[in-house]
């Protein structure tokens, strides 16, 4: 085991083998499709092929006709009357009145074969009236574009906007237009991105069994159990309490698996066919088509510099779509966007527009990296134009402790600076560049999340632990959560087992979200271990007859202390253990809460690119993430992170978008048309893992999972700009734009400029 | 739709299942065999998560129909670590480089990676990019799954 960085702890910081490790390599992990139970159906979903259509008629018998076919439902097999998002849940999982994307289900069947169920599927037979519809988000914000839900837009929404707009924000600080009065260069654009998906390799899974006693149980793969269980309870009008979801090895989730899609469906079936277990597993196409993308952005900025890069003033208006129900995220876009950069005058205009297509889901820093290609990319057009180094301009402008955030706050604690200085500190930036070559650097930001947490722990007979958490693991989150608690104890790493629990096992607890896995239930992890240790200490208090006060936990066992110093011997957790059924029973810890003191990461990234003037392909030739991670409880998961987010990006910057016809079909539901890089696109990631400890967790803990995908968009893009002299400002940076770009700048053939 | 009797030998073991002449290998392996170490992220053979090989050659189970399995040697996932439970190289060197994050992939990665070793010894970084570029990871951007799988070769020829 290598050490990072600070040798102030004995674990925390070490790299030892994954619990959970052995069970993946071996096959033996049991993810989402997985399961079976004993007299299991299978089902399987009828989705719209329109993207905007009036459901006339369904008709269910031939299916139902069908020998092995066990029940079939449809909206009509839902409760009504449900507001809100509760609404927005249901309508997504089974269209109503209308189908509102291509892929939104119709009506869902199961039977005693998948084949089978998919054979019944295709004999429902669905009379559609089709409707005008719209995809893009700047034809969907048009006054004139098919109303897609009336009455959908709330309070927020000026009198008189356009109909597909559901939410309209605006916030600042300053004054803007004196802002950039005092500027020297003052440049606007506009920057455009398009929608994405996680990309997570395992398509959503489930099995659910609900009976007509409204009593049910499900095994799905899911980033929070509990948010399964509410969303699931309210769509079919269910008790929450009634329902038990255990949440099963999850094959990625990047946020997309924090929402429900075809889970009431396998229990709607359930409860149609006598309460047999009902499985769905989503092939891929459906999960391109119907499960959650996140959302595409039109974005103006508006930047004034003065000519040392000092940032005056910052405007920036955003549109976004996240399909046809409310959601996109365009508030946490307008957030992050300048959350950089220290500014006297900034002003934010959002706005929220529906089009047809599936409804966004949560994706890694949602919002994020879209404010973050059209801040960070004008900000290097303008560093460019006044010739200063990009790294310094952010350098000069970065925010610190104590600054007043561009959304509102003061920041606490933060690492942005220190990014930045081990960034222009790496040897990568004295790399060099030769012909058709580029440079780009970037920052990226995200807040990092506590959340509603319950966490429970208890010390087994021989002076082990187990620990109970309700966030499932995605990336290492029960190997950190170990190494703290087995910190904390003073017992070994093995020692400690981190189970991921089902709903009936904690209090409520949100999702693996927000980067919140090892801050909030490792904090509350911890602090459940020090209520155990606290009860150890006063075990041994009473068999010394000494006063609790008077006991500290050292190394793994209780010691008195003062005057009582060394009169005994230590006890050590594991004879505190061996006798608890004698001297007052189990010993555990709880915590239940909403953690507080969440520390917000930055990062900077650097990236050089080259690029084919034959063909306009970008190739990756080095890429470098630095970001602060607060402490790398287990630094080999914390590089995964930055390397994983930073691969997403790239994806994001330079191939994956969602392509629609005319239509409004999507053309490319399937990973051949929907291309995420493969290994032989990339070179190895670099990673610095700055540590400037949060001082709101025990350990330093800030959250990592999230702000890595945020600067590659941007850093692409300047890089290409640095190779080809060439500024693309919709992604994705595909090789036929790029090759367009190229040719029509030079009609004489590309000239590209060597980059110093 | 009659099923069809098939006897193949996986991992070893001579197996019989009957099956749906529609029905893929890897539903067989997964929904009648009970092996489901080998994963299905795409059915289209572009993610490489289901992964065995039959007869020695590398194929993605989705890609292959159950009957086709008539009179093969198929070894998957569940086949690699010794009968013991003595872990490949491969599986050990996963696990100490972290080469997995949610670990969905990480079956197919590991086949993949075996039929490599087999065929080069001492791949280069690039050849196990190449190799590789059939398997998708979401998770890790490759990076430590490509140390992982150098540092396995290494060790396998001695080298380590
Ligand atoms: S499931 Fe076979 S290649 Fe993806
Ligand atoms: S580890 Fe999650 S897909 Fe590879």
């Amino acid at each position: 085991m290598t050490k990072n960085g600070s040798s102030e702890f004995r674990l925390v910081g070490t790299r030892p083998n994954r619990p959970d490790g052995l069970d993946k390599v071996t096959g033996r992990a049991r993810y989402g499709a997985d399961a079976s139970m004993p007299g299991m159906l299978h089902g399987a979903v009828v989705r719209s092929p329109h993207a905007h259509a009036r459901i006339v008629k369904i008709d269910t018998s031939k299916a139902e006709a069908l020998p092995g076919v066990k029940g079939v439902v449809t909206r009509a097999d839902f409760p009504t009357g449900l507001t809100g998002e509760d609404w927005d849940l249901q309508e997504n999982t089974m269209a109503g009145e209308k189908a509102l994307y291509d892929g939104h289900a119709v009506a869902a069947v199961a039977a005693t074969s998948p084949l089978l169920a998919q054979e019944a599927a295709r004999l429902i037979e669905v009379e559609y009236e089709v409707l005008p519809h719209v995809i893009d988000v700047d034809d969907a914000i048009k006054p004139d574009a098919p109303a897609i839900r009336p009455g959908a837009a709330d309070h927020s929404v000026p009198e008189g906007s356009p109909p597909n707009v559901v939410r309209y924000l605006e916030f600042g600080h300053g004054d803007i237009e004196a802002g950039f009065a005092e500027a020297d260069l003052v440049m606007e654009n506009t920057y455009k991105t398009e929608a994405t998906h996680q990309g997570y390799i395992e398509p959503h899974a489930c099995v659910g069994q609900l009976g007509a006693d409204g009593k049910g149980e499900m095994w799905v793969c899911t980033q929070g159990q509990w948010y399964i269980r509410r969303m699931c309870a309210a769509v079919l009008g269910i008790e929450a309490a009634q329902l038990r979801v255990t949440p099963s090895e999850i094959g990625g989730g990047f946020g997309g698996k924090t929402t429900i899609f075809m889970e009431p469906l396998s229990l709607a079936l359930s409860r149609k066919a006598g309460g047999k277990p009902v499985k769905i597993v989503m092939s891929r196409s459906e999960v391109l088509r119907a499960t959650g993308p996140t959302a595409s952005a039109s974005m103006d900025v508006k930047i004034g510099m003065k000519k040392d890069g000092t940032i005056t003033a910052g405007y920036a208006n955003f549109r976004m779509q996240g399909g046809a129900f409310p959601g996109a995220p365009v508030d946490m876009a307008l957030y992050c966007a300048f959350a950089g950069y220290k500014l006297a005058n900034v002003k934010h205009v959002g706005y929220d527009v529906l089009a047809n297509r599936p409804k966004c889901a949560a994706y890694r820093a949602p919002g994020s990296p879209m404010g973050a290609f059209a801040v960070e990319s004008l900000v290097d057009e303008m560093a460019r134009k006044l010739g200063l180094d990009p790294l310094d301009v952010r350098l000069k402008n970065a925010v610190r402790e104590g600054d007043k955030a561009s959304y509102g706050p003061t920041f606490g604690s933060i690492g942005l600076v220190e990014t930045l200085e081990a960034a222009k500190a790496h040897p990568n930036l004295k790399a060099p560049l030769g012909p058709n070559q580029g440079r780009g650097v970037a920052c990226g930001y995200w807040f990092n999340h506590g959340g509603e947490t319950s966490v429970s722990m208890a010390i087994g007979e021989d002076g082990t632990a187990t620990v109970s958490v309700g966030t499932p693991d995605i990336g290492g989150g029960r190997a950190s959560i170990a190494l703290m608690v087995a910190e904390t104890l003073g017992i070994d790493y093995d020692d400690v087992r981190v189970n991921v629990v089902e709903t009936g096992a904690l209090g409520v607890n949100e999702p693996t979200h927000g980067s919140r896995a090892t801050f909030a239930s490792g904090k509350a992890a911890v602090e459940s271990t020090n209520q155990a240790i606290k009860e150890m200490c006063r075990r041994a208090a009473a068999e010394w007859g000494i006063d609790p006060e008077a006991v500290e936990w050292v190394n793994g066992a209780a010691q008195p202390t003062s005057s009582n110093a060394g009169k005994f011997a230590p006890m050590t957790i594991k004879e505190i253990a061996a006798k608890m059924g004698s001297t007052g029973g189990p010993i555990s810890g709880h915590y239940e809460g909403l953690p507080s003191g969440v520390g917000a990461s930055f990062g900077t990234h650097v990236v050089d690119v080259e690029v084919d003037p034959e063909t306009g392909r970008t190739t990756i030739l080095r890429y470098l993430v630095v970001q602060d991670a607060g402490r790398a409880i287990h630094p080999a998961y914390v590089e995964g992170q930055y390397q994983g987010g930073a691969v997403q990006g790239i994806g994001w910057a330079l191939n994956e978008a969602y392509i629609y016809g005319e239509d409004g079909r999507l053309q490319n539901p399937i990973f051949l048309d929907y291309r995420v890089p493969v290994a032989s696109d990339l070179p190895m990631i670099d990673t610095v893992i700055v540590e400037v400890p949060n001082p709101g967790h025990p350990y330093g803990v800030r959250g990592v999972g999230e702000t890595g995908i945020t600067p590659p968009l941007p850093a692409i893009a300047n890089a290409i700009e640095h190779a080809t002299g060439q500024r693309i400002r919709h992604l994705p940076i595909s090789p036929p734009k790029l090759l367009k770009a190229i040719k029509s700048a030079a009609p004489s053939g590309p000239t590209l400029q060597a980059a110093e | 739709m009659s099923k069809i009797h098939v006897t193949t030998t996986v991992n070893g073991d001579e197996v019989e299942f009957l099956t749906d002449p529609r029905e893929t290998l890897l539903d067989c392996l997964r929904d009648h065999l009970d092996l489901t170490g080998s994963k299905e992220g795409c059915g289209t053979g572009d993610c490489g998560a289901c992964s065995v090989t039959v007869d020695g050659t590398l194929v993605s189970s989705c890609l292959m129909l159950g009957v086709e399995a008539e009179g093969k040697k198929i070894e998957t996932i569940e086949g690699m670590a010794g009968k013991d439970g003595e872990l490949h190289p491969l599986q050990r060197k996963f696990i100490e480089h972290a080469a997995l994050q949610c670990g969905f992939c990480t079956p197919g990665f590991l086949v993949a990676s075996k039929a490599l070793l087999e065929k080069n010894p001492d791949p280069t970084e690039t050849e196990v990019r190449y190799w590789l570029a059939g398997n998708l990871c979401r998770c890790t951007g490759y990076d430590k799954i490509v140390r992982a799988v150098m540092d396995a070769a290494a060790e396998m020829r001695g080298a380590a």
